[in-house]
Order: C-alpha cells, then sequence, then structure tokens
C-alpha cells in the first residue's frame, strides 16, 4: 500500500533521515519504534508532505514525492500529530468537522461524525465544549476521530501514548486495534515499544536517521537487542 | 438550535433598527449635536477598522501592523475621486470601490511574499510595507503630497452606520463559515490545519485581503467625513492605534472591537480637553485593562442574546 523508498530529509546541516525504506501492507499496523530524535516522527511528516524530502514515497501505486499536504490527505493518507494539535478554541463538533474539510459529501461527513461518536462516546457527551477544556485522552480521542472523518485509507499516528495514564494507554491501543479491524490501514510511531510491538503486525526499529531492525511484533518483542534497548531488559 | 439561532439574528436585527431609529430621535431633538455626531462618526469608522483588522489578527491570527496602509489606500481614492471626478455621495460610492479594488491589490501584493512569515516577522514586514504605502501617496502628483486634500463633505453618519452593519456582517458571516473555520484552525495550530489538507497560505491571504478591503472602506468614509486627509494621519502609529483597539476588545471577538472602538473613541473624545495628560491617560487606561484583563475585554467570547439571557436567569435564580 504504501512504499518509502531511501528517503532523505535534511534540516539545515543535519540530516535527520538517511535512506530510510518502509512499506506498509494493506490492512497492517506497522509500528515504527526508536529513541528520541530517531526521525521516527520526521519520518511521517515526510509522509504527510510536511517536510521537504528526497527519494521517492509510493502509495496505492502513485508517487506523492511532489504532492503537497491537500493532496496527500485526498489520496487517503492522514495523520494524528504528535502532541494531539487539536484546535483548542474550537467546540469537539467543530474539530472534528475540520477533519472533513476535503470532503464535499455532507450525508457521508454526518454518518461519520454518529460512527466517531460511536467510537467515542465521551466525545458526544462533549461535543460542545471547546476541546482545550478537555482532559489529555479525551484530546488524543479527539485528534484520532478528527482524523477518522477524514476517511483515511492509511491513519498515520504520532506517539498516541504521550502524556497519558497506563489505563488510558491501554484503551487507546485498543481503539486503535479496533480501527485497524474495521479496515484502516495504520502506521504508529511509538516511544512506547512493549505496547506498540503487541499489536503491530511487524514493525521497524529506528536509530539516527536509519532503520537499523524490522520484523514481525513478536519477532521484536523477543529479540535480545530490542529487550535490552527498548523494553527494560 | 436552528429556531434559536434564527431568534438569535432576529433580535440582532431589532438592536440595529432600534439603535438607527433612536439615534436619529435624538439627533432630530438636538440631544446629539454637531460634536457629538462627529464622535459618533469616529466611533463608526473605528469599529470598521477594528473588525477588519481583527478578521487577520483575531480569527486568523496573523499579526499585522501595517493595516494603516490600507485605510489610507481608501482614504485617497476616495478623495481623489471626490476632487477631481466625481463629487458628492456617488463619488464616495465610487471612492470605496477603487479604494476596495486597489486594495485587494496591494494586499495580494504584499501577503503573498510576507505571510510565509510567522509572529514578530510578519509583524515587521506588514509594518514596512504600510510605511511604503504611505511614503508612495506621499510622493504623488494626483495626492497632492505632504499637504494633502481638503475635501468638501460627502459622507453623512447615516452612510457610516449602514457601512458599519455591512461590514459587521461580512466579517461575521466570513467568520461561521466553512472558510471562517479553516482560518480559526490556522489561527489555532497551522502545522495541524496543515495535515488536514488546509491550505493554509491561501487561507491566510484571503483573510489579510478581505481585512485590507474593509479597512480600506473605513478609510475612505474617513475622507468622505472629515474634510482633511494627509498622509501623515496614516503612520504606523495609526496601525498600532487600529491594534490597541482589536487587543482591547479580545482578539476574535467582533462584540469585543464594538465595545472597545466606542470606550477609546470617547475616552479621546473626552481627554481632548486636557491635551497635556491625555496621553498619559490613555496610555495608563490600556495598561490598567491589560493587567486586569490581559485577553481584551471580552477575550474570544461574543455578547449574544442568549449568553445574555442566560445571565439574566442566573441572576435571578440567585435572587431567589
Amino acid at each position: 500500500m504504501l512504499i518509502v523508498k531511501d528517503l532523505s530529509v535534511h534540516y539545515g546541516v543535519i540530516q535527520a533521515l538517511k535512506q530510510v525504506s518502509v512499506e506498509v501492507h494493506e490492512g497492517e499496523i506497522v509500528a515504527l519504534i526508536g529513541a528520541n530524535g530517531a526521525g521516527k516522527t520526521t519520518l511521517l511528516h515526510a509522509i504527510s508532505g510536511l517536510v521537504k524530502h528526497e527519494g521517492d514515497i509510493l502509495f496505492l501505486g502513485n508517487s506523492l514525492s511532489k504532492a503537497d499536504s491537500r493532496a496527500i490527505v485526498a489520496a487517503g493518507i492522514t495523520q494524528v500529530p504528535e502532541g494531539r494539535r487539536i484546535f483548542p478554541d474550537m467546540s469537539v463538533t467543530e474539530n472534528l468537522l475540520m477533519g472533513a474539510y476535503l470532503r464535499k459529501d455532507k450525508a457521508g461527513i454526518e454518518e461519520d461524525m454518529k460512527m466517531v461518536f460511536e467510537r467515542f462516546p465521551r466525545l458526544q457527551e462533549r461535543k460542545k465544549q471547546l476541546a482545550g477544556t478537555l482532559s489529555g485522552g479525551e484530546q488524543q480521542m479527539l485528534a484520532m476521530g478528527r482524523a477518522l472523518m477524514a476517511k483515511p485509507k492509511l491513519l498515520l499516528l504520532d506517539e498516541p501514548s504521550m502524556g497519558l495514564s497506563p489505563l488510558l494507554v491501554k484503551e487507546i491501543f485498543s481503539i486503535i486495534t479496533s480501527i485497524n479491524e474495521q479496515g484502516t490501514t495504520v502506521l504508529l510511531v511509538e516511544q512506547n515499544a512493549r505496547m506498540a510491538l503487541q499489536i503491530a503486525d511487524r514493525a521497524y526499529v529506528m536509530e539516527t536517521g536509519k532503520i537499523v531492525l524490522s520484523g514481525t511484533g513478536e519477532e521484536l518483542s523477543a529479540s535480545e537487542d530490542i529487550k535490552k534497548a527498548y523494553l527494560g531488559g | 438550535m436552528k429556531n434559536w439561532m434564527k431568534k438569535e439574528n432576529l433580535l440582532w436585527l431589532g438592536l440595529i433598527v432600534l439603535s438607527y431609529a433612536v439615534l436619529n430621535i435624538l439627533i432630530s431633538a438636538g440631544i446629539i449635536n454637531n460634536v457629538y455626531k462627529t464622535v459618533l462618526m469616529t466611533i463608526g469608522i473605528n469599529i470598521i477598522l477594528a473588525i477588519s483588522l481583527n478578521l487577520i489578527i483575531g480569527i486568523t491570527g496573523q499579526f499585522s501592523l501595517g493595516h494603516a496602509g490600507f485605510m489610507i489606500i481608501g482614504a485617497y481614492s476616495c478623495g481623489v475621486m471626490l476632487k477631481s471626478f466625481v463629487s458628492g455621495v456617488p463619488g464616495v460610492f465610487l471612492g470605496i470601490i477603487a479604494g476596495m479594488v486597489i486594495s485587494a491589490f496591494v494586499a495580494l501584493v504584499v501577503a503573498i511574499p510576507t505571510l510565509r512569515l510567522r509572529g514578530d516577522y510578519l509583524a515587521i514586514a506588514t509594518l514596512g510595507f504600510g510605511e511604503i504605502i504611505r511614503i508612495v501617496i506621499l510622493n504623488m502628483k494626483i495626492t497632492n503630497g505632504a499637504a494633502g486634500l481638503i475635501l468638501p463633505k460627502a459622507v453623512s453618519w447615516h452612510m457610516i452606520f449602514w457601512a458599519v452593519v455591512i461590514c459587521t456582517i461580512v466579517v461575521v458571516n466570513f467568520g461561521r463559515s466553512a472558510h471562517g473555520r479553516a482560518c480559526i484552525s490556522v489561527r489555532e495550530d497551522e502545522i495541524a490545519a496543515e495535515a488536514m489538507g488546509i491550505n493554509t497560505t491561501q487561507y491566510k491571504i484571503l483573510a489579510f485581503v478581505l481585512g485590507a478591503m474593509i479597512a480600506s472602506v473605513a478609510g475612505a468614509l474617513y475622507a468622505g467625513a472629515f474634510y482633511v486627509i494627509k498622509p501623515d494621519m496614516f503612520t504606523y502609529s495609526k496601525s498600532i492605534d487600529i491594534l490597541v483597539l482589536v487587543v482591547f476588545g479580545g482578539m476574535g471577538s467582533i462584540t469585543g472591537s464594538f465595545i472597545s472602538s466606542t470606550l477609546v473613541s470617547l475616552l479621546n473624545t473626552v481627554l481632548q480637553q486636557f491635551s497635556s495628560v491625555r496621553m498619559i491617560v490613555y496610555g495608563l487606561a490600556l495598561v490598567v485593562i491589560m493587567v486586569f484583563r490581559p485577553s481584551g475585554l471580552l477575550g474570544r467570547k461574543e455578547l449574544t442574546f442568549s449568553g445574555l439571557l442566560k445571565v439574566l436567569k442566573k441572576g435571578k435564580g440567585a435572587a431567589q
């Protein structure tokens, strides 16, 4: 579905990504794990068209290298950015509507709004509330709901567990699994390697701008190196 | 929900008609004399300026310090039109249209390079552009240079009143439309907006151009109402005066801009008699407001009839 080939990104003189190649197949959950500064977020930003890059990105057979972020959203890739980045002074409903910004089918938007509220009942209870007044977990749900409103084929999730309590992290991950089961492919960036590897079909490990390891979730969970470096022994 | 919105709109319409009628009665009864009428017109023009800048700063979140540049375009379009081509009310209308077209064009030229900048950088760039526009007008022949233009009075307070109403309706409706929501999302979080597929540059330009056009209307009305226009009336300090109105009322709040424009204009009029301490008192008033209401009088909230009703109900509940 998504093929990233020899992708490089420079921030000034610093090279954040060094010829990274990643593949995501339809229906999968693929996790990208690695320490701070490994380049995980940069990779997602490059796929979303938010940073300039060299190399090729193919989505459903079409090259996205020259496409801008709008064309990429329209093609079916939506990102849930790191730190949620909801619109704090807009209501929950308005935030969700922003997610459907590029869509013109009013009936479909309404239906998906219902679907999002079914999935996140807590958002429905607070639909008129300003998004900035929601708790961290609710904001994460809102960010995910907003992304789902774009009807993505591929959902990019950047650190969905950041700053959440362990219980909420569990809830968010079970939501990710259920979104995936209903047909949305997921590319997940996580620091919480243990949780990510549990739900991922496959995973890539990044270090200083490079992919250093890849394999299925189970393989990587079992690997001694990974245990030492990311899972705490 | 929809019915309630309609009710709200009807109440606003009622308020507009009522205030128009009351002002008419007060003027014909002589309670509002010519001095107060001038104040009234100043308030109207300030309101238009404030809401036009509010569209750029409050709704779209782009900091502009060159708003006087668009006001001067409107003022001189109208001034030159009245002086050299068509006089009277038709001249004012043509002047307004010419001003809007020119300022839209200039705003586009300014916006395309500068709106890539953010925050302080954008403020400095727009400040520079505002001054450039003024200097160009200062050096043109048709504008009579530094001496400025002396004009016949062609704008009545009726025109200003309805201009305020029309400009407000345009800005409010824009703010509530899907385009307006896109502008607000740019203000709230540019990266997230971009990630939703919003063309952030396009919306910044749209808001900037629309704001510039409305500011030029205020400039044109000013020229027609106050006899004299000179380039040095529209320096960057005028831009800052407009900015003060927006910040004072609350960035993003249209009703806040109304209140602040009215209060600041009144304050200025009252203080005119004490010219030596005027700026001190004015400055102090601003400091006090910013200390006690750092996000402006209304913040991002709007005064609404439904909100008023809620407050009244609460008050009743407390009384019982």
